[in-house]
């Protein structure tokens, strides 16, 4: 029988956690969030020697405290799923730093592997490893690897199985924190022994005493009983008087003196320390004067690349779904009423290759974003941009999924994968739809020339643009001083050393992210569309009323008799203090499959079919029913309104929550027909 | 304390000097201190320009502050403190 075993894999952000881990499983991966957080997981597996192993990779963290989500579900992860082995990556050639993540996995005596990586930059920086001696010193195996160079897997494979053959129960190493702190630690750990028998089953007594004298907020909060809070309190209250520090500074401080001991005598260094290469090219990129010019070079390159360039791809992929749904319909007769090949034909295919013709942008657009990440450009590009967008109450890095916004909503709220921190995170994907992607703009292009003169219909679009950008900076401001209220988010990044990416690490990359976008296309948006597609389809109009009428004609009238049609007219009492009519209403909701929807389904309501030439009919249906400030008011509610399922779908993918995706879906709505209703109202006083 | 304590914020770019104490809440020292800010350690100001955030290097790796972060990272002289 094969024996399984799981692997934590750990690490500072920047160590080459992502690209041991690829080394490891390979494209074997499996991407998700952990349950009820906005943090990604990705497993992976392998099998080695008889032992099938999955690999967990854990949020890149300097630490295991309570302070971010990140850090927390590292930490509880390792506890409560109790990993067979637990690999600590750790940049070989910044091993003080690194090793204070390792000394906190020692304190909770998790199974430890580490993996020395990039040991070829240490190697070239004239560091060597007493391997063997350090190893013991940190009760660990270490391992030299280079992940982007595939070095050292077979050895570190080894080491794991070695580790997990181990007992779990071995004691590593004990961290000592000076006879002071050592004689608190030993009063409070008596009394939980005593006091707290349900937490002690959980983790080891002397664990709890270090993290209460460290004020951990997750633990603290979970002691029920008095006299450790006294205890507790007492404790920091005569440390604090010794060190005239707080406890938490002393015990870090004794991690690094831990470190440094191991570390003396075994680590030699041959060469003065410098980051030659990477501080020349950030003498240029962090530049007062260069750095925003290059930023916003290389955003018009994501930009082009993802949309001017994925156009290509994008209208062959159209092409086919056109082909496809034409050699469908062939089976069966010219004219026929079908129902299946209604439900094939509009439904499945429509629907399913509307959001399929999207993966080019996707893969195109996580091409840019892995190349970015993997140089360690994405760091600067936070540092240019984080005066602007701190004012705002957002990360620099958030920049990046809102510039993708005004092509697709779908792949920028897939983009806020870069921003570590998850209310952040929350806080862009919230307001991401506000920002006017591109298949609004089909809306904005049917209306504006029709209702606008020539010179106004440049500054108008303008306008639309820069006020769902104004609601954008408001909304994120309620956000923060409301849902996510009480967050500052301390700005501290590592700026890593510029690195070439490998192909291997980026076409993962890609692939990931196009894979979960199909996987979504395939089953939720596939069941919407259907339904979209039966609410728009049925009932059906009496035959009799659809005889010797014209094609048009016959659209219109068993679009009016479906349930869209029924319900857009059902709503238009809500309506019509925006100004919209029932055939207004009827063309919003079928636009929630996607915004360009909009303008076909004016198209079949107002009889014109779709060619070009139609558009200008169209156009002047539009202008004979509806006062430009209807208009106006259609854009701004197409606008603010959620763009389309699929947005709302990759929402909750990405925030592992319906609470959110229908938070956002609602929030926005409700934000739509108040504005609109504002707008319309005070625009009839002056119009 | 008769050495001259003053804030990171006001440290020149090129200038070493040593952590001395962090003025701030919990959650951020945590931070900073997984980040190698410990008090003693020896940091180089590599950026300081306004506006904009603050490029200190500490322990061999680079790291990027918030201006308000640097006011409150309290350093004193290396020579001074080393006597």
């Amino acid at each position: 029988m094969e024996k399984k075993i799981t692997v934590a894999i750990a690490g500072n952000p920047n160590s080459g956690k992502t690209s041991i881990f690829n080394m490891l499983t390979g494209a074997r991966q499996h991407v998700g969030n952990y349950p009820g957080v906005t943090v990604e997981k990705k497993e992976g597996f392998s099998k080695y020697k008889g032992c099938e192993i999955t690999f967990v990779d854990l949020p890149g963290t300097y630490s295991l405290t309570a302070y971010s989500v990140e850090e927390l579900v590292a930490r509880n992860f390792i506890i409560d799923e109790r990993p067979d082995v637990v690999v600590d990556i750790v940049d070989a050639s910044n091993i003080e730093r690194n090793l204070y993540l390792a000394t906190q996995l020692i304190e909770i005596n998790a199974p430890l592997v580490l993996a020395f990586n990039m040991s070829d930059i240490a190697e070239q920086r004239g560091l060597t490893f007493d391997i063997e001696q350090l190893s013991e010193l940190l009760g660990a195996a270490i391992v030299l690897t280079v992940g982007n160079k595939a070095k050292g897997k077979e050895q570190l494979l080894e080491a794991i199985i070695k580790t997990a053959e181990k007992n779990r129960k071995r004691r590593g190493p004990k961290i000592h924190y000076g006879t002071e702190i050592e004689d608190e630690l030993a009063k409070i750990e008596q009394i939980i022994k005593d006091a707290e028998k349900e937490l002690t089953a959980r983790y080891s007594a002397r664990w709890l005493a270090v993290k209460l004298l460290e004020q951990d907020s997750e633990i603290v909060s979970k002691i029920k009983d008095n006299s450790v809070i006294s205890a507790t309190a007492e404790s920091i209250e005569h440390l604090k008087n010794i060190f005239r520090d707080e406890p938490e500074i002393m015990i870090a401080d004794r991690r690094y003196g831990f470190i440094s001991g191991a570390c003396q005598e075994t680590i030699k260094s041959t060469v003065e320390l410098r980051h030659s290469i990477s501080d020349l090219v950030d003498s240029v990129v962090i530049n007062r004067i260069l750095g925003l010019p290059l930023f916003l070079l290389l955003m018009f390159l994501t930009f082009f690349l993802t949309f001017k360039l994925g156009k290509f791809p994008m209208e062959a992929l159209e092409l086919f779904f056109n082909r496809l749904s034409i050699t469908v319909a062939g089976f069966w007769q010219q004219g026929s009423e079908s129902w299946l090949k209604s439900l094939l034909v509009d439904g499945v295919i429509s629907g399913v290759g509307g959001v399929v013709v999207f993966l080019p942008n996707i893969l195109l657009l996580f091409l840019a974003i892995a190349f970015l990440e993997d140089t360690g450009y994405m760091a600067r590009a936070a540092f240019v941009m984080d005066s602007l967008m701190h004012k705002i109450g957002l990360h620099g890095k958030s920049f990046i999924p809102m510039l993708i916004g005004f092509g697709c909503s779908v792949p920028a709220i897939m983009a806020t994968r870069i921003l570590e921190n998850r209310r952040n995170r929350l806080t862009t994907i919230l307001v991401l739809p506000l920002f006017s992607c591109g298949a609004r703009l089909t809306i904005y292009a049917l209306f504006i020339p029709a209702f606008f003169p020539e010179k106004w219909q440049g500054p108008m679009l303008w306008l639309i643009y820069l006020i769902g950008i104004a609601l954008a900076v408001i909304c994120v401001k309620l956000l923060r001083l409301t849902v996510f209220r009480g967050e500052t988010i301390p700005f501290v990044m590592e700026l890593p050393p510029y690195r070439v990416p490998t192909f291997k690490s980026i076409s993962i990359h890609m692939w990931q992210r196009g894979w979960l976008f199909l996987k979504k296309a395939g089953t939720i948006i596939l069941a919407i569309s259907i339904i979209l597609w039966a609410a728009m389809s049925f009932p059906k109009p009496n035959e009799k009323l659809l005889k010797d009428v014209s094609p048009e004609k016959a659209q219109q009238l068993k679009l009016q008799s479906s349930i869209i049609g029924s319900v857009g007219k059902a709503i238009e009492p809500a309506l019509r203090p925006l100004g919209f009519d029932w055939k207004i209403g009827t063309a919003l909701i079928g636009a929630t499959a996607a915004k360009e929807v909009f303008v076909s389904q004016l198209s079949i309501i107002y009889a014109v079919g779709e060619s070009e030439k139609s558009r200008h009919t169209l156009r002047e249906k539009l202008q004979a029913n509806y006062t430009p400030l209807t208009a106006f008011c259609v854009m701004l509610f197409c606008l603010i309104s959620t763009p389309c399922i699929a947005t709302t779908i990759i929402t909750r993918q990405e925030t592992g929550s319906w609470f959110w995706a229908l938070f956002q879906f609602a929030a926005l709505t409700i934000m739509a027909y108040v504005i609109t209703l504002i707008v319309y109202q005070l625009g009839s006083l002056f119009f | 304390m008769e050495i001259s304590h003053r804030p990171l914020s006001g440290v020149k770019a090129g200038e070493k000097v040593r952590l001395v104490y962090i003025d701030a809440g919990h959650g951020l020292r945590g931070r900073l201190v997984a980040m190698g800010l410990v008090p003693g350690t020896i940091l180089t100001v590599i950026n300081n320009n306004r506006p904009g955030p603050f490029v200190i290097s500490v322990k061999n790796t680079k790291v990027m502050l918030g201006r308000g972060m640097a006011n409150k990272i309290i350093v004193s002289d290396t020579e001074v403190q080393n006597k």
